[in-house]
């Protein structure tokens, strides 16, 4: 599926990731873990070609997409719900939905889709997305970025700042998402938000993923979370 | 009554009340009327731009002259009739746009307002240094036989102001189209984040560089209408002056609605046109009143007005 092999990538002659190796696969959540700093930002935004490449590659099914310019990769099928959502804000809940739709033609049943996964959006269709609850917005982010009909979601950090009954909501709806064969890589730091959705977990330090491991052997080394995010 | 409904009625509303404002104003009034609607197409093309697509361009005075000069080139020089002239001046604008916009695109913020100012100043100083085909700082007169649409004298007040008009609800009617269909969306989509809208696999450079060259036909249109109608080529048309006029016209009446240029280009003129009989330092008291609006409403006039009452307004 998405396959990041070896890259080194970073903002100008700074180097953030370094021979960073990770893989996620269909119908998976893959959460990616480590403390302030270690690159997991960075990481999606090099899988999204916003941060050059400059060594390794990136493949989705075997196709390179990090040679490809930015705007080309959700192309591909890859979507990303950015940290702070970072809607249209003077749009409708409607509008910021159909701006989705455009890109790759999608039509009536996606937006159903979409509207079906998150039925709070679809009453507040006509209303203004700068004014939407901090929750709301993180639906619709999400909404919009499934409006691509992608085959992997990229989602940074998508419970920041949200009430639990609303992370409650949007893990219900990740995990939906990955009964549906959508491979999901979310950035998390809520251990209890790991636990309870991940198929597989990568651990980052130092630009790098340091450990790959999947659920079962989670709860077998509980020194991981110590060692890399320090709870 | 829908958005929709209300939106049509309120701009179909708009032009009845100044297509009936010729039969009711003095024809010094209604001239500037109609001198104020070809502005007002003008800063229409200006708010595609800068107000829907996020452009601050200083160089739309450009494609307002590329408008002008290609129309009244081709009448002067070749003798052209009126409707292909008109014309050759809405594709001149659109295209200077096109062919400004592929390079000044690579640049943003600043950087554009600066790369635009100077493509403008190029083309002041080139319409200058070509007098013997532009008639350089005098400019020249467009001929009477060439002033003819349909057979209509363009000279007289009548034909004047209905050509105006249907210029004006041209633009605005295709305005309200423009940013009510999907691209319309993108381009706002444009303005809030570009790298957001990247994201969702918009090209920017793409989606910019047509918001420009439809920019530009607005732009082109209104300087070839402006020298029909008025009778003038000249070389202060390409002057930074008229860069910054749509700029102001579009900040007053509120940037990112569709009636917004009109209602700024209509309270500036009439600003300019008032203040300038009592004082030389007219553009004092347009200064003082941008400053005012900046204070009080930063929107401009209709973006406030949509920000507290009319959230429908387009």
């Amino acid at each position: 599926m998405l396959r990041v092999e070896g890259i080194t990538a970073g903002y100008g002659p700074v180097t953030i990731l370094r021979d960073l190796s990770f893989a996620a696969q269909a119908g998976q959540v893959t959460c990616i873990m480590g403390r302030n700093g270690a690159g997991k930002s960075t990481l999606l935004k090099a899988i999204m070609g916003q941060v050059p490449v400059q060594t390794g590659q990136i493949t989705l099914n075997g196709a390179p997409v990090h040679r490809l310019p930015a705007h080309k990769v959700p192309g591909e099928g890859i979507a990303y719900v950015p940290q702070g959502r970072r809607l249209f804000g003077p749009l409708t809940v409607a509008e910021n939905i159909e701006v989705g739709l455009l890109t790759r033609r999608k039509g009536p049943q996606t937006r159903e889709f979409v509207l079906d996964l998150f039925p709070r959006l679809r009453e507040r269709l006509d209303q203004v997305a700068s004014t939407l609850s901090g929750g709301e917005q993180q639906m619709l982010a999400i909404a919009r970025a499934l409006c691509l009909e992608p085959s992997v979601l990229l989602l940074d950090e998508p419970s920041e700042g949200l009430q639990p009954s609303m992370i409650a909501l949007i893990r219900d709806t990740v995990l939906r998402l990955r009964d549906t064969g959508l491979a999901t890589v979310l950035v998390e730091q809520r251990v209890d938000t790991v636990l309870r959705m991940a198929d597989q977990v990568a651990f980052m330090a130092h630009g790098r993923v340091e450990a790959q491991v999947v659920r079962a052997d989670l709860s077998a080394d509980s020194t991981l979370f110590q060692q890399f995010v320090g709870v | 009554m829908t958005d929709g409904a209300k939106i049509w009625t309120l701009h179909l509303l708009v032009l009845a009340a100044v297509f009936v404002a010729q039969f009711l104003l003095p024809p010094y009034h209604a001239t500037n009327l109609a001198r104020i609607m070809v502005l007002a197409v003008f800063a229409m093309g200006y708010n595609i731009a800068f107000g829907y697509t996020g452009l601050l361009s200083l160089g739309h005075a450009l494609f307002f002259a590329a408008g002008m000069y290609g129309m009244g080139l081709p009448v002067w020089h070749l003798g052209w009739l009126s409707l292909p002239a008109l014309i050759a001046g809405l594709v001149a604008g659109g295209a200077l746009a096109g062919v400004v916009g592929l390079l000044a695109l690579r640049t943003a913020g600043v950087s554009f307002m600066i790369v635009t100012l100077m493509f403008a100043q190029a083309g002041y100083l080139t319409l200058l240094y070509l007098n013997t085909w532009t008639g350089g700082d005098e400019g020249f007169v467009v001929l009477s036989e060439a002033r003819v649409l349909f057979g209509f004298d363009l000279a007289t007040d009548t034909a004047r102001f209905i050509t105006a008009f249907t210029l004006f609800a041209a633009g605005l009617l295709a305005c309200l189209l423009l940013v009510r269909s999907p691209f319309g969306r993108v381009m706002v989509a444009m303005r809030e984040n570009e790298e957001r809208s990247r994201m969702l696999g918009y090209d920017p450079f793409r989606i910019k560089l047509l918001a420009l060259a439809v920019s530009g036909l607005y732009a082109g249109l209104a300087g070839a209408a402006y020298g029909m109608l008025f009778g003038y080529v000249g070389a202060s048309f390409a002057t930074i002056q008229y860069s910054i006029l749509p700029m102001l016209y579009v900040l007053l009446g509120g940037a990112g609605t569709v009636l917004g240029p009109f209602l700024g280009a209509l309270l500036m003129f009439y600003l300019i046109d008032i203040t300038s009989n009592y004082t030389d330092a007219y553009l004092f008291v347009v200064g003082a009143a941008l400053v005012g609006l900046v204070l009080f409403a930063p929107k401009g006039i209709l973006g406030t007005l949509r920000e507290r009452v009319w959230r429908w307004l387009p």
